[in-house]
């Protein structure tokens, strides 16, 4: 179970619509709970396959160095990460599968079919290495804000 | 020096993030972690030693394989090495 803030959910689905008829990828930050990942921060990321960004997508191994940093800073791991596939299904590809190195990490993918978001997915990567790794569908949790939280927010821009 | 060990990697090197390695070189600084957390090898290097394809190690923000002296550039004690493992994919029609 991957446990993701309403409003990091709108933000990784509206990036798949920004960047369509491309790819779009970012990084998961958070932590890892006994219940899932959480997610408490995403970060955009570009994409690198510029030869071929409307199906496939890769981010600059320097741009993952600086996020790690980025969230060892917050007190944050990467748990994961999320891309679109263009009027393509929210399901992880052999190229995704064959790519896909971080093993305890959640894959996020959004089919976004005509420039317009649809189902979103997650995928856990599980297993302890090339040889026995595997894609588990993981369900998907979108955390609200709680009403002490929205009533603090109206206070504090009133 | 300071290496840093990507999510992943951590079930392997007792969920440190970090792990100091006194050493000369960026070899010998892997030398060392692996030395300290032998299970980490295997995902790190193929059985003829070489860096797996998809493991990417920065010293700083250098990518070791671009360094002119690559494994053998040598490190002082501020410097950091990051092991930080390629993402890509894509929903690639060619590959389905």
């Amino acid at each position: 179970m991957i446990h993701i803030a309403y409003k990091h959910y709108e933000a990784l689905r509206a990036h798949g619509e920004e960047t369509y008829p491309h790819e779009c990828c970012g990084v998961l930050l958070g932590k890892s709970e006994a219940d899932g990942n959480h997610v408490y921060e995403i970060v955009r990321a570009g994409n690198t396959r510029t030869d071929s960004a409307h199906n496939r997508y890769q981010i600059a191994p320097i741009e993952l160095v600086k996020i790690q940093r980025q969230a060892r800073g917050l007190g944050y791991d990467i748990v994961g990460f999320y891309h679109s596939h263009p009027d393509h299904p929210a399901m992880w590809s052999k190229t995704d599968f064959a790519e896909a190195h971080w093993m305890g990490c959640s894959y996020i993918i959004t089919a976004v079919e005509k420039g317009a978001s649809k189902i979103t997915n997650s995928f856990l990567l599980t297993g302890t290495g090339e040889d026995d790794k595997a894609f588990q569908d993981e369900g998907v949790t979108i955390e609200v804000m709680q009403s002490a939280e929205v009533e603090q927010l109206q206070g504090e821009t009133a | 020096m300071k290496i840093h060990i990507p999510t992943p990697l951590r079930a392997y090197t007792e969920g440190k993030e970090t792990v100091g390695v006194t050493a000369e070189n960026v070899s010998g600084a892997l030398d060392a972690l692996t030395t300290e957390f032998p299970a980490l090898r295997q995902h790190l290097f193929t059985p003829e030693g070489k860096t797996r394809s998809f493991v990417n190690i920065y010293l700083n923000d250098d990518d070791v394989r671009y360094l002119p002296e690559k494994e053998a550039a040598p490190v002082v004690e501020s410097d950091e090495l990051t092991i930080i493992p390629s993402i890509a994919g894509g929903c690639c029609l060619c590959c389905l």
